[in-house]
């Protein structure tokens, strides 16, 4: 059975033990005198054998299927003859895929050695196999535990409880998946990165000024050394998102003081959801954007004034990405300048200060922690995003800081590096992973650092 | 008497400046205003003006002589036979006949105006009609890529480029006579992705997003409802609960790329997961909505008023029945609010799906959780990264169709706000 048809098998298993279970606490019910004499409602009789019976399974089956692939690749090598056992990753991969070509039938079996068709045997055996301890393992659980569940039941158990334990572990768990989530991050990131350090030295990649991570695949070949320094790739993204900010900070600042303190509640009812539309437009939607038309356009405006400029130039990406970020600070604004408390303003306004200087000189600096806090969440989202510098910006690494040149950033770096044809173990897929690890660590110093500032202000005048 | 005199003074003529600058603060603030509602203007009426010719296409309505000696095929039913026929002479003939003064000498040029997998149309037409044999047929069949963006943008140099004057005139000329024709793109919302940008349709990005969305919304929505509910209702104030709302905050913030890294290292790496298929996908797309969703699901259950809980409780009933009898029914709209939202963004998601390789150049429509397939946005990465003006076009019109589902989408969401949502 396929593992989509056992999960549905075992559901099934689960809805059939709640509607024993329901039964059979009315039978026991019926000659006390019906059900008011059992300590629960039948309800829980039945969830409580559903339950039983259907989360030991589940386990057990996400662990099978989690695992069952990576044992039978070792167990599948392990029993290689010696000669054949591969002492690199990247000839392991390989000699896997040809196995599993030839198991499959893609390869015909004449066409590989001996050793090769005997493990293709060997791995349709041990996956038949693990398929059919895998579903009477699963079965067996399943009416075990669902058939003790049922024997179990008794006028004077307390199913309630114990269902509502069995629900409040459950809905742990799942608050439980955020922790798991940011360690399954820091792990995958950091194993890789580990490794890269082993092959590149830390020093030369935080503070080289080259960077080219096209390795060669035979080492007499001209520019056999891939270089790894990451200043250019991080000076690239630093303009980008520079960039991004000088459009998106004053405009966004703008907007939300005017939509807060001068505009009506109709303008605001109207204009607010117009750039929150700006957000909730697909970034790839702005790399489009971007690449085909601003892209063009400041480069045929450059040349009519004489001036060259890349048609990938950092600019192009730069503004349209401090478009998509002008809701981020307006409305992140919008609410600091909001929270400010009217008897300051009313205070101002008292003396004789016009609207603007009251927002100038007592709103604003009262807001500004709360601003600044938005502006670092805004910053740490231009570092981190994909799309649009893929699309828009180039792939070269260049150091410089003239807008309209082409650069490249850290995340365009990590999906052309990790898209296309991977080499396993090489510097360069590694390299991505610690470009990664480089992204995750500053954006969550930005967002720690943001969310600190934020809730400071919060507190200030809650 | 005359200091205070003359301070009134100063103020009545900064008075002037002041006013001035006041007016201009109002005008800055809706300048920034303007800059950004322009841009929204300017994104979507360029999108729109690229796009819409994307939703016709250019056909060739052609009178075919089915001539079997000219096909070298005299037994449409046999396989061999149907193999190695030759079906572009026929079509290449049939266009000959509509121009006018044309030569063999310019065959080569003729062909070029058919799209490349018309011949292929024709043999499936020819194996399941044998009896078509050596008759003669109108037939519509799709144009070359190029020829179609140039009718599409007559008068325009940029689009152009790619036929010969003398085409040019050709298309021109059959145009008037009613060959070339545009109609409603159907072959864009019927089929997958093609290396030809006629035959190019979006159905099969369509399909894997709709498996995807499915994953998505079948994982976060339970976990992140149950999750807002353990931290809302039952989580005591510890370091553990503390460190898990510190853990959603940042989740929520962390670049989406990153997801994309957790699910290469762990799904496809660790536990051996195929590539590119909607599961994998779904459940990267999962983690990284899982904190939207849990922290509009916590502000939907602390919304419900405490009166409700404490009546519940009042009459005995247990904290879970009352969260789940009182608490959750009367939190659901905001919830199913927040998902929408949450699954919009997935909707629209790309980096992440890159690094799972949902980046494949694929034909089929995918029909399942475990076929490879791509989704909407990467679709519109990948045709925008073409080099050929017809797939811009393409990229564009999936654009307008990925944003209509978001509109709708969001729609949706005010909707059921404004429908179900109780203020108390």
């Amino acid at each position: 059975m396929q593992p989509a048809n056992l999960l549905l098998f075992t559901l099934a298993f689960a809805a059939i033990a709640y509607w024993l279970g329901y039964t059979r606490s009315r039978t026991l019910a019926m000659p006390l005198g019906g059900i008011r004499h059992l300590k629960s409602l039948p309800f829980y009789y039945g969830a409580r054998a559903a339950l039983w019976c259907g989360i030991p399974a589940l386990i057990i089956l996400a662990l099978w299927v989690g695992f069952q692939g990576k044992v039978i690749q070792t167990l599948v090598v392990g029993s290689l003859p010696q000669e054949m056992i591969p002492d690199s990753a990247g000839q392991a991969s390989l000699l896997l895929s040809q196995i599993s070509n030839v198991a499959s039938g893609a390869l015909p079996r004449n066409f590989a050695e001996p050793a090769i068709v005997e493990a293709a045997d060997r791995l349709v055996q041990l996956r038949e196999q693990s398929r059919l301890y895998m579903n009477l393992l699963v079965v067996a659980v399943a009416v075990l535990a669902g058939f003790l569940a049922w024997l179990r039941i008794h006028p004077r158990l307390n199913a309630r409880v114990q269902v509502e334990i069995i629900l409040k572990w459950v809905f742990f768990a799942c608050a439980g998946l955020a922790i798991l989530t940011t360690v399954g991050i820091i792990f995958s990131v950091a194993f890789e990165t580990l490794r890269f350090f082993q092959q590149v030295s830390f020093i030369d990649f935080i503070f080289g000024s080259h960077w080219s991570p096209q390795t060669a695949l035979r080492a007499d070949q001209v520019a056999s050394q891939g270089a790894f320094g990451m200043i250019p790739l991080f000076t690239g993204t630093l303009l980008i998102s520079g960039i991004a900010m000088l459009v998106a900070v004053p405009v966004g600042l703008m907007s939300a003081i005017y939509l807060s303190e001068y505009a009506n509640p109709k303008v605001r009812g109207v204009v607010k959801p117009l750039l929150e539309m700006l957000a909730g437009i697909p970034t790839v939607v702005y790399g489009f954007f971007a690449a085909l038309t601003v892209a063009p356009f400041i480069s045929d405006l450059a040349a009519s004034f004489g001036i060259e400029a890349s048609s990938q130039s950092a600019l192009a990406a730069g503004a349209v990405m401090g478009i998509m970020i002008i809701p981020f600070v307006s409305s992140l604004s919008d609410d600091v300048i909001n929270a400010v408390p009217q008897s300051l303003r009313d205070g101002s306004l008292a003396l004789g200060a016009t609207q603007s200087e009251t927002m100038k000189k007592v709103v604003f600096p009262a807001a500004l922690p709360g601003i600044m806090g938005g502006i670092l969440l805004a910053v740490s989202r231009a570092i981190g995003e994909t799309m649009i510098v893929v699309m828009a910006a180039g792939l070269a690494a260049n150091l410089t800081a003239n807008p309209l040149e082409t650069v490249t950033t850290v995340t365009v770096q990590i999906v052309t590096l990790l898209t296309g044809d991977q080499e396993f173990d090489s510097a360069k897929t590694l390299a991505a992973f610690a470009l990664g690890a480089m992204l995750f660590l500053v954006t969550l110093a930005l967002n720690i650092i943001a969310l600190h500032i934020v809730r400071k202000y919060r507190e200030q005048y809650d | 008497m005359t200091e205070h005199l003359s301070q009134a003074e100063i103020v009545r003529k900064s008075l002037k400046k002041r006013y001035r600058k006041e007016k201009r603060f109002r005008a800055y603030g809706i300048l920034a205003i303007m800059i950004a509602l322009s841009a929204l203007l300017i994104l979507f009426t360029d999108i729109i003006s690229k796009g819409y010719s994307g939703f016709m296409k250019t056909s060739l309505n052609l009178e075919v002589v089915l001539d079997g000696e000219v096909m070298y095929l005299d037994d449409p039913t046999d396989p061999r036979q149907i193999k190695m026929a030759d079906f572009v002479e026929p079509l290449v003939q049939a266009l000959m006949q509509e121009i006018p003064g044309v030569t063999d000498a310019n065959r080569e040029a003729v062909r070029k105006l058919i799209n490349p997998y018309a011949s292929a149309e024709l043999r499936d037409v020819l194996k399941e009609n044998p009896d078509w044999l050596n008759t003669t047929r109108e037939m519509s069949f799709l144009a070359h890529s190029d020829v179609d963006v140039y009718s599409k943008h007559a008068g325009d140099k940029a689009y152009s480029i790619k036929l010969s004057p003398q085409q040019q005139e050709w298309v021109d000329m059959l145009k008037a006579k009613g060959v070339i024709e545009t109609s409603f793109n159907d072959v864009f919302f019927k089929g997958g992705d093609s290396r030809d940008p006629a035959k190019a349709g979006i159905m099969g990005a369509v399909v894997g997003s709709l498996l995807t969305m499915f994953v998505t919304l079948v994982l976060s929505f339970p976990i992140g409802v149950a999750a807002a509910i353990y931290l809302e209702e039952f989580a005591p104030k510890n370091r553990l609960t503390d460190f898990i709302e510190v853990n959603i905050n940042n989740l929520a913030a962390v670049p989406s790329i990153i997801f994309g890294l957790l699910g290469l290292a762990v799904f496809i790496n660790l536990f051996g997961m195929p590539r590119s298929v909607p599961v994998v996908g779904g459940m990267v797309l999962t983690l990284m909505t899982l904190p939207t969703i849990i922290i509009s699901s916590r502000a939907a259950i602390k919304s419900v008023p405490p009166s409700i809980r404490e009546a519940a409780e009042g009459i005995g009933a247990s904290k879970m029945q009352v969260v789940l009898h009182h608490v959750l029914p009367l939190a659901m709209p905001g919830m199913l609010t927040g998902s929408i939202i949450g699954m919009a963004q997935a909707l629209g998601e790309t980096a992440p799906l890159l690094l799972i390789g949902m980046v494949a150049f694929i034909v089929d429509v995918p029909g399942g959780f475990f076929d490879s397939a791509t989704v909407l946005p990467v679709q519109v990465f990948l045709w925008a990264g073409s080099p050929e003006l017809a797939f811009i076009e393409r990229a564009s019109a999936a654009i307008m169709v990925l944003l209509s589902f978001l509109i709708g989408m969001n729609a949706l969401a005010i909707w059921l706000r404004k429908r179900l949502e109780r203020r108390w």
